[in-house]
C-alpha cells in the first residue's frame, strides 16, 4: 500500500473504526483530517457537498486533540474525528447561508448548541455542507449555490434538503456529518445515497442555532455511514440544553448500548409493524422488494412482522404543507435586509424601511422560498386560518393517534425510506407536488415528533440505493439502533461488506500539493 | 378621509351633554426583571445603543427564545393585584408585521390565552368617588426597539435621512393591561382615565414589578375612546390614541378625543377607526394608520415555547405574599387614623401619606402627625416648590418634635424654631433644643422678676386690669414673653401676672 492509498484508506473507515485507531494513536487527527480535505480537494469539484471547507479550523482543532492526547489527556471516544456541518447550522465565524443568497457573506457570532457540543469533544469541523435553500427541496436543485451530485451517479440527485451532508458522506469526504430533518431531510438523502440517518425525537437534539424553517418539525441528527456511528453522533449532539425551550429534559436515550446489543442479530420478541398506507402503489419495485427482503430478513433474526393501520397518514403531506409553510413564513420574516445578510435597495424610487424588505427579499429568496412563504402567509391569514392551519393540526394530533395506536401493537414501525431510488436533475424540478411526494414516508414521523431512522437496504433494479426507514415511539430512539443495527449486521454479512463498496469509484482531481 | 380634520371641535361641555363616551385603555408596563423576556441580556436604562442584546434579542437566525420566569411572576403579581383569574396555562402567539425595530418580524405576545383575565380595579378619583374598572386581560409580551429618525425636522419618520435603530428595548417584557369599554364615566371620563393610570402605575410600584416612571417610557397608555348619543345605544366607531404618556396628557387626550369626535359627529359624518398621535404642545390629536382594513397579524401559536403552566400552588405563594394595595391601604389608614373623607384626601393629594404613617408608628398620634405634615411643613415644601418627602427632615424627627410639645418643653412657637434646627442641619430636635437653648422656662423665679419689670413699666394697665378688665393684660404677658425671648410658657406668665395683681 502506497502512502496515496493510505490516506485513502483513513476516509474508508467509519468513525467508530477512525475513533479506535485514533484512541490507538495508529493515527493521528491533523492526518485523518488532512486525508479527509485531501479528499474533499479530490471529488468535491464533481460532487459539491460542500459550499464551505474550513481547512484551517479543522486542522487547527486537530493538532490540538492530537496534543491532548499526547498529554494523555482524556478525550470525548469522537475527538479527532473530523465532521461536516450542513449549513443551516450557524457556527462561529464560519459562513453559515442556509443555502440561500440572502446570507451570503454572512458569519455568525454565536454557535449552535450542537456546534459547541462538536467542538468542545473535539471533532474538527471539515466545513458547510449544501443544501436546498432554507432546507426546502428533496434534491439540493434549490440551494442558490448549485446542486450537490449523487456520488453513485452525478447525474441524479443526492436526496435534499440535506443532500450535502449525505453525499459528503456517501462520498467518503467525511465519515460523519450533522443534517436536520423538517419532513425528512435527514432520512430521504440517506436513502438516495446508501447512508444512514436518523431523525431523533423531537427535542432530542437542541435546536438553538438551526437557522429554523418549522420550529415545530425541525429536528437535527446524525448523517453517518454506520449505525453504530450514528447513535456516537446522536448520544455527542443529544440531550437538554436550556437555550432551546422544546428540548427535552431527560438523558439521551441509550444509543450507542442499544447499536452495540443490536449489532449481536437477537431480536426475538421484537414486534414490528408494517404501516400499511405507506407502501405499495406508487412505490418503485425495487423498492417495495428490498422492503420485502428486509422484513424477511428481520423475521429471521426473530421478530414478529405484524400489519399495522394509520389512516390519517393518507392527510399527512396536505397537512404538512400547511403547518410547515405557516410556520416558515414567519421564521423567515427577518431575512429583511435590515441587520444582517443580503441588503437591496429598490432600483428607483424612495429608499424606506419597507421598500428595502421588499427589494431584499424578492432578490435574496428563490422561488421554492417564495412559493411557501406565499402559502404560508395565506393559510395563516385571517379568515383561512381556522380552515387551513386549524385543520392540519388537528389531522396533526389524529396522526399523532395513529402512531400512538399503532405502538400499542408494534414496537418499531417500517416502511420504505422514499417512494423512489435518486431521481435525474430536473426530472421534478417543474412538478412541486411529485417533489413533494418523496417525503410521503417521512413526514408523519415530524408531524408526531417520533424518531425515525433510515439505513441503506440493498440497491433497485436501477442499481442505485434504497432505504429502509425505521420509527419508534417518542424518546424510544434507542429501539431504532437496535433494530438498524441488526439488519444492517445481516445485511452486510449478506452483501459481503457495506453497501457503499458498491458505489462506483469517484473521479478525483490530481491533487497540486 | 379629511372629514375630521375640516370638522371644529365642539367645546367639552356640551359634547358631554349630547354624547356619552366610552373609554377603552391599555397600558404596557415594562417589568423592572434583570434580563429580557426572552434572552439574558441586560434590562438597564440609557445604555449605548445595541450593548444590552444577544443573539435571540437581535433576532439572529437560528436563536429561540426562553420565557424569562420572574417576569411570569410579575405578571400573576400583577394579575393577582387587578383581582383577574390566572390560567392554568397559556401559550405565546406571534403577532407578525414587518418593522424595523421589531428583530424577527413578529413579536412573541400572547394573544387567545393571556396570563390573566377578567379582573376589575376600583379608582378613586380626586373627590372620593370611586369608580371600578373592569379588566378583561393582562398578558405578557416583548417590548419593541427604539427607532431614530434623523434628518428630519420633525424627528418623524417622514423627511428623514435615514434611521437608527436601538435593540436596547427590545425583548424587554411588558404586560398589556387591558380595559373593558369603560361605560358610565360621562363627563368625568377624562379624570377616570387620568386616574385609572395613575392607580396602575401605584400599583405596580407596591407590587416592585417595575420602577413605573412615566417619563422613561416604563409605562405608556393607548387610550381608545368612541361616542354614542345616549349610554343605551350601541358603541361607536372608537379612535385610539397611542403612546399617551403622562397623566395630565391622558386626560387631555380624551377631552380632546370628545371634542373632535363630536365635531365630526355633529357634521353627520363617520368617525374613523383609525391611530391617533397625541401632540404634547398643544394637546390635540392628529390621524395615524387608518385600520380600516383591520391589520392582519396571523397570529398564531409561538412554536418555539411550551405553553406556561403555573401551578396553583406558585399563585397562592404569590397571592400570599403580594403586599397591600394602595387604596386599600388608603382606607384601612383613614379608619386608624380617624381622618374625616376631605382630610384623608388632601393627605393623598400631598403625598403625604407615607410620612404620616412613618410619623403615627414612630409614636406620635394621628392628629399630631397630620397636623405637621398638612401645616407647617407642608406650608415650607410649597414654598421652596419641593415634595414633602424631600424635605431634609425625617418622620421620626417630627415624631420627637411633637413629643416635646405635648410633654410641654416646647410651645408651637418655639417647636417652629427647633424645626428650623432640623431642617438647618442642626440635628435632631433634642440637640437643637439644648444646642439653641429653646426650651421653656418653667422656673417661676427669672418669670416673676421679668413680670415685675413690666409691671413696673406699664402702672397703667395695672390699674385698668385692678379696676375688672382683664383685656390689656395681654400687653403684659407679650412684654414678659419678649423678655424671656419666648422661652416663657405663656400659660404660666398669665395665672402669674394676674396672681401678681390681684395682690
Amino acid at each position: 500500500m502506497g502512502t496515496n492509498d493510505m490516506t485513502s484508506d483513513i476516509t474508508r473507515l467509519s468513525a467508530s473504526d477512525l475513533a479506535s485507531a485514533l484512541a490507538s494513536k495508529s493515527v493521528s487527527s491533523v492526518e485523518a483530517t488532512q486525508a479527509h480535505l485531501d479528499r474533499i480537494a479530490a471529488v468535491d469539484g464533481d460532487v459539491h457537498a460542500f459550499l464551505h471547507v474550513s481547512s484551517e479550523e479543522a486542522l487547527a482543532t486537530a493538532a490540538d486533540v492530537d496534543a491532548k492526547r499526547a498529554a494523555g489527556e482524556e478525550l470525548h471516544p469522537l475527538a479527532g474525528v473530523p465532521i461536516a456541518v450542513k449549513d443551516v447550522v450557524v457556527t462561529k465565524g464560519l459562513p453559515t447561508t442556509a443555502g440561500s443568497k440572502i446570507l451570503a457573506g454572512w458569519i455568525p457570532p454565536y454557535d449552535a448548541t450542537l456546534v459547541e457540543r462538536i467542538k468542545a469533544a473535539g471533532l474538527p469541523i471539515l466545513g458547510k455542507t449544501n443544501m436546498d435553500e432554507f432546507a426546502m427541496g428533496s434534491s439540493t436543485e434549490h440551494s442558490a449555490f448549485g446542486n450537490t451530485k449523487n456520488p453513485w451517479d452525478l447525474d441524479r440527485i443526492p436526496g435534499g434538503s440535506g443532500g450535502g451532508s449525505a453525499a459528503a458522506v456517501a462520498g467518503f469526504e467525511a465519515p460523519l456529518a450533522i443534517g436536520t430533518d423538517t419532513g425528512g431531510s435527514i432520512r430521504q438523502p440517506g436513502a438516495v445515497t446508501g447512508t444512514v440517518g436518523v431523525k431523533p425525537t423531537y427535542g432530542g437534539v437542541s435546536r438553538y442555532g438551526l437557522i429554523a424553517m418549522a420550529s415545530s418539525l425541525d429536528q437535527a441528527g446524525p448523517v453517518t455511514r454506520t449505525v453504530l456511528d450514528a447513535a456516537l453522533l446522536h448520544e455527542l449532539i443529544g440531550g437538554h440544553d436550556p437555550h432551546d425551550s422544546t428540548s427535552i429534559n431527560e438523558p439521551v436515550p441509550g444509543v450507542v448500548a442499544a447499536a452495540r446489543q443490536g449489532a449481536t442479530g437477537d431480536l426475538r420478541g421484537l414486534r414490528v409493524g408494517v404501516v400499511k398506507e405507506l407502501s405499495g402503489e406508487g412505490y418503485q419495485t425495487g423498492v417495495s422488494a428490498r422492503f420485502d427482503e428486509s422484513l424477511d430478513q428481520l423475521r429471521a433474526l426473530g421478530a414478529e412482522i405484524v400489519e399495522v393501520s394509520c389512516p390519517s397518514f393518507t392527510y399527512a403531506l396536505d397537512a404538512y404543507y400547511l403547518i410547515m409553510p405557516a410556520e416558515a413564513s414567519s421564521n423567515l420574516a427577518k431575512f429583511d435586509g435590515m441587520r444582517f445578510g443580503l441588503r437591496v435597495e429598490p432600483e428607483e424610487g424612495p429608499v424606506t424601511a419597507e421598500r428595502v424588505m421588499s427589494a431584499t427579499r424578492g432578490a435574496g429568496f428563490g422561488d421554492e422560498v417564495k412559493r411557501r412563504v406565499i402559502l404560508g402567509t395565506y393559510a395563516l391569514s385571517a379568515g383561512y386560518y381556522d380552515a387551513y392551519y386549524g385543520s392540519a393540526q388537528k389531522v396533526r394530533t389524529l396522526i399523532q393517534r395513529d402512531f400512538a395506536a399503532a405502538f400499542e401493537q408494534a414496537d418499531v414501525l417500517v416502511s420504505p425510506t422514499a417512494p423512489t431510488t435518486a431521481f435525474k436533475f430536473g426530472e421534478k424540478l417543474d412538478d412541486p407536488l411529485a417533489m413533494y411526494l418523496n417525503d410521503i414516508a417521512t413526514i408523519p414521523a415530524n408531524l408526531a415528533g417520533v424518531p425515525g431512522m433510515s439505513l441503506p437496504n440493498g440497491l433497485s433494479d436501477d442499481g442505485l440505493p434504497v432505504g429502509f426507514q425505521i420509527l419508534a415511539p417518542a424518546k424510544a430512539d434507542d429501539r431504532l439502533y437496535r433494530v438498524g443495527a441488526a439488519l444492517e449486521a445481516a445485511l452486510e454479512s449478506r452483501w459481503g461488506g457495506p453497501l457503499l463498496n458498491r458505489a462506483p469509484e469517484l473521479k478525483t482531481t490530481e491533487l497540486a500539493r | 378621509m379629511t372629514a375630521a380634520t375640516t370638522t371644529g371641535l365642539v367645546a367639552y361641555e356640551d359634547a358631554v351633554r349630547r354624547y356619552d363616551p366610552v373609554l377603552g385603555i391599555e397600558v404596557h408596563v415594562e417589568l423592572g426583571t434583570l434580563t429580557k423576556m426572552f434572552c439574558a441580556a441586560e434590562v438597564a436604562y440609557g445604555g449605548e445603543p445595541n450593548t444590552q442584546v444577544t443573539p435571540v434579542s437581535l433576532g439572529l437566525p437560528g436563536a429561540l427564545p426562553v420565557v424569562n420566569g420572574k417576569a411570569v411572576e410579575y405578571a400573576i403579581r400583577i394579575g393577582l393585584a387587578l383581582n383577574c383569574s390566572i390560567a392554568e396555562s397559556c401559550r405565546f402567539a406571534r403577532k407578525n408585521y414587518f418593522y424595523p425595530d421589531v428583530p424577527k418580524n413578529f413579536q412573541t405576545s400572547q394573544y387567545d390565552e393571556p396570563i390573566a383575565y377578567d379582573g376589575w380595579i376600583d379608582v378613586e378619583l380626586e373627590d372620593g368617588e370611586v369608580f371600578r374598572v373592569e379588566i378583561e386581560r393582562a398578558h405578557m409580551e416583548e417590548d419593541a426597539g427604539k427607532n431614530t429618525h434623523v434628518g428630519g425636522s420633525t424627528g418623524r419618520i417622514q423627511g428623514a435621512e435615514y434611521s437608527l435603530v436601538d435593540y436596547n428595548r427590545a425583548g424587554i417584557p411588558l404586560v398589556e393591561i387591558v380595559t373593558r369599554p369603560i361605560e358610565g364615566a360621562g363627563e368625568r371620563a377624562p379624570e377616570v382615565a387620568r386616574a385609572y393610570v395613575q392607580t396602575l402605575r401605584d400599583i405596580f410600584r407596591t407590587l416592585d414589578v417595575s420602577e413605573a416612571r412615566m417619563e422613561r417610557g416604563n409605562v405608556r397608555a393607548d387610550v381608545n375612546l368612541s361616542l354614542r348619543p345616549t349610554p343605551e345605544s350601541p358603541l361607536g366607531t372608537r379612535t385610539e390614541t397611542k403612546n399617551v404618556n403622562s397623566f395630565r396628557s391622558i386626560e387631555r387626550a380624551v377631552r380632546y378625543e370628545v371634542s373632535r369626535q363630536a365635531g365630526v359627529l355633529d357634521a353627520g359624518l363617520p368617525v374613523i377607526q383609525e391611530t391617533r398621535h397625541f401632540h404634547e404642545e398643544d394637546g390635540t390629536t392628529s390621524s395615524g394608520r387608518v385600520k380600516s382594513d383591520a391589520e392582519d397579524y396571523r397570529y398564531f401559536p409561538e412554536p418555539d415555547l411550551v405553553p406556561v403552566a403555573p401551578s396553583r400552588e406558585w399563585v397562592e405563594e404569590i397571592r400570599a405574599t403580594l403586599p397591600e394595595m394602595p387604596v386599600a391601604r388608603r382606607r384601612r389608614l383613614q379608619t386608624e387614623w380617624g381622618y374625616a373623607d376631605a382630610e384623608m384626601r388632601d393627605v393623598v393629594n400631598a403625598g403625604a401619606i407615607d410620612l404620616i404613617e412613618a410619623t403615627v408608628s414612630a409614636g406620635t398620634s394621628a392628629a399630631g402627625a397630620r397636623k405637621w405634615w398638612m401645616g407647617e411643613l407642608a406650608r415650607r415644601a410649597n414654598q421652596d416648590d419641593v415634595m414633602l418627602a424631600d424635605l431634609s427632615v425625617t418622620p421620626a424627627q417630627i415624631a420627637q418634635l411633637q413629643g416635646l410639645v405635648e410633654s410641654g418643653r416646647l410651645n408651637d412657637k418655639l417647636a417652629r424654631q427647633v424645626l428650623d434646627g432640623v431642617l438647618a442641619g442642626e440635628g435632631d430636635p433634642e440637640a437643637v433644643v439644648v444646642a439653641r437653648g429653646l426650651e421653656i422656662v418653667s422656673d417661676d423665679g427669672p418669670l416673676l422678676a421679668a413680670i415685675d419689670d413690666a409691671l413696673a413699666a406699664q402702672p397703667d394697665i395695672v390699674e385698668k386690669v385692678r379696676g375688672g378688665n382683664q383685656g390689656p393684660v395681654g400687653a403684659i404677658i407679650g412684654a414678659v414673653m419678649k423678655a424671656t425671648k419666648g422661652q416663657a410658657d405663656a400659660k404660666r406668665v398669665r395665672e402669674l401676672v394676674l396672681d401678681r395683681i390681684g395682690q
